[in-house]
């Protein structure tokens, strides 16, 4: 998540302190993981290093919170080419749980058993979600149903995997005997 | 959820054979009063087989099925058909409504066959109905509604007798995402407000996590639960 890009459009409304964005961030955006202040300054700051804001008034006292910030038509037109690209389909290729599938057979090890145990946790993990989400509102359940999608599509390929066991297991066993 | 008192449902080491094939091969299931089991599985494991003969529907070639201190290996089969009307509730897939009813005829019609007068039942499943959101649907017939509300016409008719027990076999697998949610979300609400248990046997991981916990059929044979 780009924080720096979800600071500048919620600038788009109009001129903000630093805790106000914060406070729109958690509120919006901010579900799970809540903004530090500490992040919204040092973003805060590199988006004024590179002219995306300026400060737009400055109160007496003291503290980062004095300063008003604004958005810059070059912000506008960093959050407008950042909305209406394309985030990079994140593929996880090679991932923690294919090793382990493989590692498990290598070592003569029971590989189902790492699939079963991935299952479990996984629906585990399924489970407080949708309770989570029935408990919640659209917004709790639009974050938690994106969470559900992916876990269910990393069951289904424990499922697929599952299947193909024995098949997998001829496979790594051959390709060691072959290799160097 | 695990309890040491005898669970509301028990089907112990069943098995069934359909010729050659072994469909159950020392399948076991309980169900807690309350509480909702995800059977799970690949296509063609037994789960269907085994929400068959843990409903009474079919009785397998071995094993036990206890449910409420009696058991149902034991009855005949019209004292299983009256166990199941009774004491049970279904909904599969699709094709589950009479397409000559109305759906509120449909809803209904548990409530009839129980002996209850024409205007009470109806009364009873326009409630039903309204509860899921359905109440548009009363008086035209299951082939002239969508999907996603005739199979909420199909939960409701499995409620409307109050069942301990709900046998869903894919309920939600001919709905798109959406629907399949909403059936859900009303199916496991209303259960849980009426105390009945739900045996929910389903292939999609999201589905299932509706449930309490899953049971994993796999080759006719359940798994033993992994603890994590
Ligand atoms: N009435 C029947 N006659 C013959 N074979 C059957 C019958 N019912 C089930 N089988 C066989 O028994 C096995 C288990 O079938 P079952 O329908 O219980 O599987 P399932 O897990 O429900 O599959 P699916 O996910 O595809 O619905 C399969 O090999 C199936 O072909
Ligand atoms: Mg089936």
């Amino acid at each position: 998540m780009s924080i720096g890009h979800a600071l500048l459009a919620l600038l788009e409304a109009g001129p903000r302190h630093g805790y106000d964005l914060k406070r729109a961030y958690d509120i919006h955006l901010g579900a799970d993981r809540p903004l530090h202040y500490g992040q919204v300054y040092s973003t805060l700051s590199r988006l004024l290093r590179n002219g995306l804001v300026e400060v737009a008034g400055l109160e007496s006292g003291d503290g980062p919170d004095r300063k008003r910030y604004a958005i810059t038509d070059a912000g506008i037109t960093d959050v407008e080419s950042w909305l209406a690209g394309p985030e990079r389909p994140e593929v996880y290729l090679q991932n923690v749980l294919y090793a382990k599938v493989v590692l498990a057979l290598l070592s003569g090890r029971d590989a189902q058993r790492v699939l079963d145990t991935q299952r479990a946790e996984h629906l585990k993990h399924m489970r407080e979600l949708t309770k989570r989400k029935s408990d919640g509102d659209l917004v709790d359940q639009l974050i938690c149903d994106h969470a559900l999608f992916h876990l269910e599509a990393d069951l289904r390929w424990l499922e697929l995997t599952a299947a193909r066991i024995d098949q997998l297991r001829e496979q790594v066993r051959t390709t060691t005997e072959g290799g160097k | 959820m695990s309890t040491d008192t005898e669970p509301l449902l028990r089907a112990t080491e069943l098995f069934k054979a359909f010729g050659p094939t072994d469909a159950l091969d020392t399948a076991s299931l309980s169900v807690a009063a309350g509480e909702t089991v995800a059977v799970m599985g690949p296509s063609g494991s037994g789960k269907s087989t085994l929400l068959h003969c843990a409903a009474g529907i079919m009785k397998p070639d071995a094993g036990s099925v206890r449910y409420d201190g009696r058991e149902l290996t034991a009855l005949s089969d019209g004292e299983r058909s009256e166990l199941r009307r009774t004491e049970f509730g279904f909904v599969f897939q699709f094709g589950q409504l009479i397409p000559e009813l109305t759906c509120l005829e449909n809803v209904a019609l548990p409530l009839r066959l129980g002996g209850m007068r024409r205007k009470l039942a109806e009364a009873e499943a326009e409630r039903w109905l309204g509860t899921f959101d359905v109440a548009e649907a009363a008086l035209k017939r299951p082939g002239d509604v969508s999907g996603g509300q005739s199979q909420r016409v199909a939960v409701a008719r499995a409620l409307v007798t109050t069942p301990r027990v709900i046998f869903a076999d894919e309920p939600t697998g001919a709905l798109d995402s959406l629907n399949g949610e909403l059936v859900m979300r009303l199916l496991t609400q209303s259960a849980r407000e009426s105390g009945a248990a739900i045996v929910l046997v389903t292939h999609e991981a999201r589905v299932a996590a509706y449930a309490d916990r899953e049971v994993i059929v796999r080759d006719g044979r359940t798994q033993p639960v992994v603890l994590t």
